[in-house]
C-alpha cells in the first residue's frame, strides 16, 4: 500500500508572530520555519504503518516554494521514501487550490492512503483534507486519534469530535487527517538525516498542471487582535473570591 | 440575498452552536432558512421551530442520516440546493461543521471561509489566523459563499416563535465507502464547555487525573464546565474533548479559571474572548498572568481546597 503524506511549511509554532506594519500579512523574514505540527504526526503515522508492514512506500508532497524542499527532507529523514514538490510562485495559496493540486498528484501516484494534518497552524483553515477527499471521491476520516486495519482491508478510524470519540470504518483508498493524540512524532536521527539527503525529490511546476488555483478570497488587511491587558495579582483566596463576586460580578 | 444554516444537533436537541450561527446569518441578510438532516428528528424539529429570525425549517428525515456521516449529509444538501437561490450557506465551526463545510464548498467549487468572528457585509468577514495572533479581513469573490462561524462570537438567537416546516425527500443512497461504528460520548452532568458561563480548566500542574477532583468540587459549586490544556489531555488526565485552545475548543465564558496552566499561545487562543480570566499558578512568571484579570500565585494543592471552602 502506498501512502501519500501532505506537509506544509509554516512558521514554527514557538515563534511569536508579528503583523506587518502595512497590514498585508505577517512578518516571515528571518523567522524560523518548520513542518506544520499536524503534518509531523501524519508522517509519523505513515512511518509506523510502514514499520508494521501495512504501507510499502511513503511519498511526501508539499506545495510551495523551493524552500519547502527542506520540509520534505524532514519527512524523508523521519523515514519516508521520496518526495514531490509542486512549485508555486507568488500566488497566495488557498485550501481549494492546494486540494486541486493534491488531487492531480493523486491521479498520477494512485496512493491507497492520503494522510494530512487536520489543520495548518498558519491559516487555521481545517479544510484541505476534506477538500481532497471530496475531489478524489475517497471517504474522509478527519481528526483521527487512532487507526486500525481490519481483516477485510478496511480501516477503523477513531475521530476526536466535540462530544467524545467517534469510530468510523472506511474503505481504502481514503483520506485521513490527523489530530494531536494520534501519535508522538519521532526526531530524525543523524544517520537518517544523512540518508535522507540521497532520497529523491521530484519537482513539478504548478503551471504545468493547468489548474485554476487563483485565489477566491482577497485579503483586505491583516490586523493585530484586540489586546488583552494583564490585570492584578491578588494576595489570597478570600480576596480572589471577593473580587470575582463584587468587582467582576461573575460568581 | 438568502442564507441557509445547516443545523447541528444530537438527534434530540439542536446545539447552541446552531443558534449562534443563525444570529450570524441574520447579520448577512434578513432572509434565513435552516436545513436539518437526521433520523427520527421530531424532537429536534419541535425545538428548532421555536427559533426566532428563521423563516422556514427544511428537513430530511432518513435512517441513513442518523450518524451524520459527512459523505451522506453533503450529498443530500447538494440535492436540496438544486433550483434554490441561496447566496450563503453557514455552519458552526464545531467538529460537525469543520468536517462537513469544506465538502459542500468543494462540490460547489467555492473557497470556504473558515471560522469567521465578525461580519462587515455580505462578502467581507474577519477570521483569526496564527492561533488568533492576527486577524485577517477577507473579501470573498465566490458568488455563493460557504462559511463556518465561530459560535462564541455570536449570541445564540432567542426561541419564541413558531416557524413552519417543509419535508424534503431524497433519493440518494448511503455512501458505500464509510460506515459508522461507535460513538463514545463523554458523559457529564455539567454544562457544555463551549456554552457554559463559567469554565474551570486544569493543566499539567494538576499532576494526574485523580487530582481533577479538586476542580470538580469547585465546578459543582459554580455550575461550571470543566476543561483542560493539551498537556493535561495528552497525559491522559482527562478526555480529549476537554481540550481548550487553538486546535481544541474555543470558549468565551463570563469567567475562565486556569489552574496549573502556563498560558501557551495555543491555549490562550481558546480563551481570550472570556469576559474575565482568573488563574492559579505557582510560577509568578508564567505567561498566563499576562492574560488574567485576577492572578493568584501559589501551590494549587493548597489553594483549591481553600477556594472550595470559601465558596460555601
Ligand atoms: C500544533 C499544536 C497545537 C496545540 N494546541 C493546543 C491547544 O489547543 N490547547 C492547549 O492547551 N495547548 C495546545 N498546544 C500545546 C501548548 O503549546 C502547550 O504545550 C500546552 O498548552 C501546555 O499545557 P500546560 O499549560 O498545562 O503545561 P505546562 O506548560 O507544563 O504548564 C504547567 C503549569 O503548571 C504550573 N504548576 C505546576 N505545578 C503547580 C502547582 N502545584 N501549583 C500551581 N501551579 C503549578 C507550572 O508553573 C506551569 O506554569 C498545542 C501545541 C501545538 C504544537
Ligand atoms: N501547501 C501545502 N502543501 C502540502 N500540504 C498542505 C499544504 N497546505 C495544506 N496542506 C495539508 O492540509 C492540511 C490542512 O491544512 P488547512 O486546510 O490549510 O488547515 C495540512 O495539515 C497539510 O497536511
Amino acid at each position: 500500500m502506498k501512502a501519500l503524506v501532505c506537509v506544509k511549511r509554516v512558521i514554527d509554532y514557538n515563534v511569536k508572530i508579528r503583523v506587518k506594519s502595512d497590514k498585508t500579512g505577517v512578518e516571515t523574514d528571518n523567522v524560523k520555519m518548520s513542518m506544520n505540527p499536524f503534518d509531523e504526526i501524519a508522517v509519523e503515522e505513515a512511518v509506523r504503518l510502514k514499520e508494521n508492514g501495512l504501507v510499502s512506500e511513503i511519498v511526501i508532497l508539499s506545495i510551495g516554494q523551493d524552500s519547502s524542499q527542506e520540509t520534505i527532507r524532514t519527512g524523508l529523514a523521519m523515514g519516508a521514501d521520496r518526495g514531490i514538490l509542486v512549485k508555486v510562485d507568488d500566488i497566495l495559496l488557498e485550501p481549494l487550490g492546494v486540494g486541486k493540486i493534491i488531487k492531480e498528484v493523486c491521479e498520477k501516484e494512485n496512493p491507497e492512503m492520503i494522510i494530512m494534518g487536520k489543520q495548518a497552524i498558519d491559516d487555521d483553515c481545517n479544510q484541505t483534507g476534506q477538500i481532497v477527499a471530496t475531489l478524489t471521491n475517497y471517504p474522509q476520516a478527519t481528526f483521527a486519534s487512532e487507526l486500525k486495519k481490519n481483516e477485510d482491508g478496511t480501516l477503523n478510524v477513531t475521530r476526536e469530535v466535540d462530544g467524545g470519540l467517534e469510530t468510523i470504518k472506511v474503505k481504502i483508498p481514503c483520506v485521513v487527517t490527523t489530530d494531536l493524540r494520534l501519535n508522538e512524532p519521532r526526531y530524525a536521527s543523524l544517520p537518517n538525516i544523512m540518508k535522507a539527503k540521497q532520497k529523491k525529490i521530484e519537482t513539478i511546476e504548478s503551471k504545468d498542471l493547468n489548474l485554476d488555483i487563483s485565489p477566491r478570497l482577497e485579503v483586505l488587511e491583516v490586523n493585530d487582535p484586540p489586546e488583552r491587558k494583564a490585570g492584578i495579582k491578588v494576595p489570597d483566596v478570600s480576596n480572589l473570591v471577593e473580587k470575582l463576586k463584587n468587582e467582576a460580578k461573575v460568581i | 440575498m438568502k442564507s441557509l444554516v445547516i443545523i447541528e444537533h444530537d438527534g434530540k436537541n439542536i446545539k447552541q452552536t446552531s443558534l449562534s450561527t443563525i444570529t450570524a446569518a441574520e447579520q448577512i441578510s434578513k432572509d434565513v432558512e435552516v436545513l436539518v438532516l437526521g433520523s427520527n428528528i421530531s424532537g429536534v424539529l419541535e425545538n428548532l421551530k421555536k427559533t426566532d429570525i428563521i423563516s422556514k425549517v427544511n428537513y430530511c428525515d432518513e435512517d441513513f442520516l442518523k450518524h451524520q456521516i459527512a459523505e451522506n449529509l453533503s450529498e443530500v444538501i447538494i440535492s436540496f440546493l438544486k433550483d434554490k437561490e441561496f447566496t450563503h450557506i453557514l455552519l458552526p465551526s464545531s467538529t460537525f461543521g469543520k468536517n462537513l463545510g469544506p465538502k459542500i464548498a468543494t462540490i460547489l467549487d467555492v473557497q470556504q471561509i473558515s471560522d469567521i468572528i465578525e461580519i462587515f457585509d455580505h462578502e467581507t468577514f474577519a477570521r483569526p489566523i496564527y492561533a488568533g495572533n492576527a486577524i485577517s479581513k477577507v473579501k470573498s469573490k465566490d458568488s455563493l459563499k460557504v462559511i463556518t462561524v465561530r459560535p462564541t462570537c455570536f449570541e445564540p438567537c432567542a426561541q419564541n416563535s413558531n416557524v413552519s416546516d417543509e419535508k424534503f425527500e431524497v433519493s440518494s443512497n448511503q455512501s458505500k465507502s464509510v460506515e459508522f461504528v461507535t460513538y463514545d460520548q463523554s458523559e457529564s452532568d455539567r454544562p457544555e464547555l463551549t456554552s457554559a458561563k463559567i469554565v474551570i480548566s486544569g493543566g499539567r500542574g494538576m499532576q494526574n487525573g485523580e487530582n481533577f477532583k479538586l476542580l470538580e468540587g469547585i465546578a459543582d459549586k459554580l455550575g461550571a464546565a470543566m476543561g483542560a490544556s493539551r498537556a493535561a489531555v495528552d497525559a491522559g488526565f482527562v478526555p480529549n474533548d476537554w481540550q481548550v485552545g487553538q486546535t481544541g475548543k474555543i470558549v468565551a465564558p463570563d469567567l475562565y479559571i486556569a489552574v496549573g496552566i502556563s498560558g501557551a499561545i495555543q491555549h490562550i487562543a481558546g480563551i481570550k474572548d472570556s469576559k474575565f480570566i482568573a488563574c492559579i499558578n505557582k510560577d509568578e512568571e508564567a505567561p498566563i498572568f499576562n492574560f488574567s484579570d485576577y492572578g493568584l500565585v501559589g501551590d494549587l494543592f493548597e489553594i483549591l481546597p481553600k477556594l472550595e471552602n470559601e465558596l460555601n
